[in-house]
């Protein structure tokens, strides 16, 4: 890979948080949310990260928008001016900076303020970047509401969320993170809370406004399903590492690592004629809580043996064609 | 076929809630069988009135909620009628229910053992202790659960053994019909591939007959042998999951199944079924899907089609089955 | 900006302000339709209406019918009244009290006042709260801890033995009393109630989503915590009024206010003259009871029936 066309390069990113710190004394014990990723995602592609609740995809995301500052790595965004480092960021150069990247949650009912009107939630970011005149960001807004299919625009303008329903309220939050036209949206689970029937058209939605504003997503979600039509490539997390990374369609029918093997397997499919494969991992997920040096998926590995207990976590090696996967036994 | 067969028979149910604004008709009209030993699926989006059934069916109903017509016949005894006392006998002991949240339906205060002991003194008086204790053992190890944590408290439990111990309360005083109510959504996929695998068995091994409610089809493709498509308060189609996954006849099945996507086979494009879900307080007239129907004629608008049965044992409601004009 | 392709729509500009009022105005609506379907609220509503037209129609009496020198609540003296305290007349009636004034001016002259201190310690409490708690939800730490100890500290010393020291020190009058009260339930345990509500606000995701926005602390807490903190702030305003009327007139009846008049004050004049305990006064003593009563009852009534429009889990259905 050429640094060409990358426009978020992710180097060696941890996250800790504390346990039990109190006022006065410092915590011993930390939870290793995300530790040691690190991920290119390209301009214009989409990466899907997927896992299981707790593996660290929610907390990578709120790094990558600063919601969270790391503890450790760098998160090089690619300018017209050269790279910048999100994580060292602060102030006005943080807050211009907001406009390039971007997010979208998971709950529509609670990531809209409920006291405002949709024009004040969606005009939010440009009133709080103060970009453009008054007469502009309506425009703006009216014009990005008609983009996300909420037409006749001015009729939502003065209405509030609980008027509105789920798949509704997720194209208001979708026009809102999009209004400032960012390079980079982190969508967190955008679609778990809405009904099939609605979940597929804000999916397709959100590809064609790809396309449209020129975005790059990464989409963070736990249904395997969805990420593949959601995502060009895909990583699959475990207890705060990348385990295997790929072009979606390699990983999903060519699976290196046990646990991405356990986990495909594990995914029910509408077809009642289709057999799975049995799931052959055991135990279920703990907590990156102060984790010995050796692979994070060793407790539950069928191929751990002597070496996997006394190496370190194995690193994300290319396996050809992009496809990296960490583990010794590939 | 006889009695003896169909252990559940609900004809014609009709519950509303009454709201502020009028009445909901949660379900409308709705009619199934449940065979001895099988399980069924119910499938549909939110509001689509497939948990408003499984309440029915335990009689545990919302204060503003009323069936308003139509029977539930358990083991050929119509409950409807029936008094809370009489509902002792059946609920729990015929008809028992695994809820959609685990963390809700056991008490954070006490034990797991103590709650599923309370339930078993109410409804099997008679039982001694030791054996209680032995059966609370035998549940646990049948639920996949180490029985040494049954004196445990719900919070020392994970997401997943949760799970597995409120199945094990819901089959405490053994009984025929087991309503799971989304029992693994809240859950990861690989826990709940165990949950799921552990209820297929234990409903083979025990004979059971379950009803599983989800909104995600692939489970149900995976856990049933019939399902029941639900939408805005009506049962739409009801088949063998063979039938309903690769012949389905209605149009919002057949929409359903081609907007799912999956992980397997060729990724085929997803199909958008444009619009949403109807509001139950003002459904539109004649058959409540046309206003989303592709194949939708003036008929559509303007009467309600009948719930029938098209080819052996597949009933459609719908003025164009399998999409053909009339 | 980008590609200007789509018509832009100019409906509603030219009457944003408008829009926005027929907002309030609907969500008013929506909120009254909940709070009449509260017996309990709209008899407390009722009672306070009641007070209010007394409050007005006080100083329309003056000027009309009421001459100053007979009726004036503080130095009215009626020469055709041979004895005081004189009971219920068609001239008076209420009664005069023991210095020759008429009961009835008194009590609707100092409902003004208590309306007056009612409102004035619920806004400054209200004002109070709502930024202290939003701060310390949101901040946290050291912010949050001294605010906290703070409201503790305030808690555990009880308002009325404190405003009777207070009140040794200095006689204080309507307005200081107002201030007070307004500043000892603002640091108090309302802080606490708002505070344990910004800590479940300050977590909804459309914090999150302000701050990705742009968002600085100031536009977060401003714009989104405290409007979602407005509605209960509101509800323990009604409760604060309730508290500061029964205060004063606590202390008035020890005779510990610097007030012309008040209801605590006609009970402490009952009391001062031997007329407390008496059956055949019941002129002096049941109006301002009762009223004290009343209108305390009445803004508690309303809080309930508020509290019910505010959090939707009480609700019947």
């Amino acid at each position: 890979m050429t640094n060409n066309g990358v426009l978020v390069d992710i180097k060696h990113l941890s996250k800790l948080f504390p346990m039990g710190a109190g006022m006065f004394q410092r915590s011993k014990v930390f939870v290793h949310a995300v530790s040691d990723v690190s991920l290119r995602i390209r301009q214009g592609e989409s990466v899907g990260l997927v896992g299981e609740s707790g593996c660290g995809k929610t907390t990578t995301g709120k790094l990558l928008t600063r919601l969270l500052d790391p503890t450790a790595g760098s998160i090089d965004f690619q300018t017209k001016d050269g790279p910048v480092d999100i994580a060292t960021l602060r102030g006005k150069a943080m807050k211009r900076f907001r406009r390039r990247v971007q997010m979208i949650f998971q709950d529509p009912y609670e990531s809209l303020n409920p006291r405002l009107t949709i024009n004040d939630t969606v005009a939010e970011p440009l009133n709080v970047q103060g970009i453009g005149s008054l007469v502009e960001r309506e425009d703006r807004v009216v014009q990005l509401l008609e983009s996300v299919g909420l037409t006749p625009a001015h009729s939502f303008l003065f209405r509030y969320p609980h008027e509105l329903s789920g798949g509704q309220r997720q194209r208001v939050a979708i026009a809102r993170a999009l209004v400032v036209n960012p390079n980079f949206v982190v969508a967190d689970e955008p679609t778990s809370m809405l009904d099939v029937s609605v979940r597929t058209s804000v999916m397709q939605l959100m590809g064609k406004l790809a396309d449209e504003f020129n975005v790059t997503y990464l989409y963070i979600t736990h249904d395997i399903a969805v990420a593949r039509y959601m995502s060009d490539r895909l990583a699959v997390m475990y207890l705060g590492k990348i385990v295997e990374l790929g072009d979606t369609e390699e990983v999903l029918h060519h699976p290196l690592h046990p646990y991405t093997k356990a986990l495909l397997s594990a995914v029910p499919v509408p077809d009642p004629l289709h057999k799975r494969n049995p799931v052959v991992i055991k135990g279920q997920v703990s907590k990156p809580v102060n984790p010995l040096p050796r692979c994070r998926f060793y407790e539950r590995c069928p191929l751990a043996d002597k070496f996997c207990e006394t190496h370190d976590h194995p690193p994300l090696e290319d396996h050809g064609s992009g496809h990296y996967v960490a583990c010794y036994h590939v | 076929m006889s009695m003896t067969d169909n252990i559940l028979e609900v004809k014609n149910l009709t519950m509303h809630y009454k709201t502020r604004k009028g009445p909901v008709y949660a379900v409308d009209d709705v009619s199934f069988v449940v065979r001895r030993g099988e399980s069924i699926g119910l499938v549909g989006e939110s509001g689509c009135g497939k948990t408003s059934i499984a309440l029915s069916l335990m009689k545990l109903l919302p204060d503003n909620a009323e069936i308003k017509a139509g029977e539930i016949h358990i083991n050929g005894v119509d409950i409807v009628p029936l008094s809370e006392r009489a509902l002792r006998d059946i609920r729990w002991k015929q008809i028992s229910m695994v809820f959609q949240a685990a963390m809700n339906s056991l008490n954070p205060v006490y034990t797991v053992e103590d709650q599923i002991k309370e339930a078993m003194h109410y409804h099997l008086p008679r039982m001694s202790d030791e054996e209680m204790n032995s059966k609370i053992d035998n549940l646990f190890r049948m639920a996949g659960l180490d029985p040494a944590m049954k004196s445990q408290y719900p919070h020392q439990y994970s997401g997943g053994m949760r799970q597995r111990a409120v199945v094990a309360m819901a089959l405490s005083c053994d009984p025929n019909i087991v309503i799971a109510d989304e029992p693994t959504t809240a859950l990861d996929v690989i826990v709940q591939d165990g949950l799921l695998k552990k209820m297929r068995e234990l409903q083979r091994q025990l004979n059971m007959s379950m009803i599983y409610i989800s909104h995600d089809i692939a489970v149900i493709a995976e856990v049933s042998e019939r399902v029941g498509v639900m939408y805005a308060g009506k049962m739409v189609e009801f088949s063998t999951t063979v039938n309903i996954f690769h012949h389905p006849m209605h149009p919002y099945t057949m929409a359903l199944m081609s907007a799912f996507p999956s992980i397997v086979g060729e990724k085929t494009e997803l199909v958008v079924l444009p619009g949403e879900p109807p509001d139950l307080l003002d459904p539109p007239p004649g058959c409540r899907f046309h206003p989303r129907c592709p194949y939708a004629t003036s008929i559509c608008k303007e009467k309600e089609p009948e719930f029938r049965e098209y080819e052996e044992g597949h009933f459609v409601a719908c003025w164009h089955p399998g999409g053909e004009q009339a | 900006m980008a590609s200007a392709t789509i018509q832009p729509v100019r409906v509603t500009r030219s009457a944003l302000w408008r829009m926005r009022l027929e907002l309030f105005w609907r969500g008013l609506k929506t909120n009254w339709a909940l709070f009449s379907e509260n017996p309990i609220g709209l008899i407390g509503l009722g009672i306070i209406l009641f007070f209010g037209l007394l409050a007005i129609l006080h100083p329309i009496l003056m000027h009309t019918v009421w001459s100053p020198n007979i009726y004036d609540p503080v130095s009215g003296f009626d020469m055709q009244v041979p004895i005081s305290p004189s009971p219920p007349s068609l001239r008076h009636l209420l009664g005069t009290d023991p210095l020759g004034r008429d009961v009835l001016s008194q009590l609707m002259y100092s409902t003004r006042y208590e309306f007056g201190l009612g409102i004035l310690s619920a806004v400054i409490t209200v004002v109070i709260a709502t930024t202290v708690g939003a701060f310390s939800a949101y901040y946290g730490g050291i912010i949050d801890m001294f605010f906290m100890r703070l409201a503790d500290l305030v808690i555990m010393v009880p308002l009325i033995p404190i405003l009777i020291v207070l009140a040794a020190f200095n006689p204080v009058g309507m307005i200081e009393l107002g201030v007070v009260i307004g500043l000892l339930s603002g640091f108090g345990g309302t802080t606490i109630v708002i505070k344990s509500q910004g800590l479940a606000v300050k977590v909804k995701p459309y914090i999150e989503a302000a701050r990705i926005a742009g968002g600085g602390d100031f536009h977060i807490i401003f714009s989104h915590m405290v409007p979602n903190l407005m509605p209960l702030s509101l509800l323990y305003m009604m409760f604060v009024v309730t508290g500061a009327i029964f205060s004063e007139a606590v202390l008035s009846f020890f005779g510990l206010t610097q007030i012309k008049m008040s209801w605590g004050l006609m009970i402490n004049t009952t009391q001062v003259f031997g007329y407390l305990l008496r059956f055949d006064t019941w002129y002096l003593l049941i109006p301002a009871s009762l009223a004290i009563t009343l209108l305390c009852a009445a803004f508690y009534f309303v809080g309930r029936a508020l509290d019910e429009v505010v959090n939707p889990r009480l609700r019947q259905r």
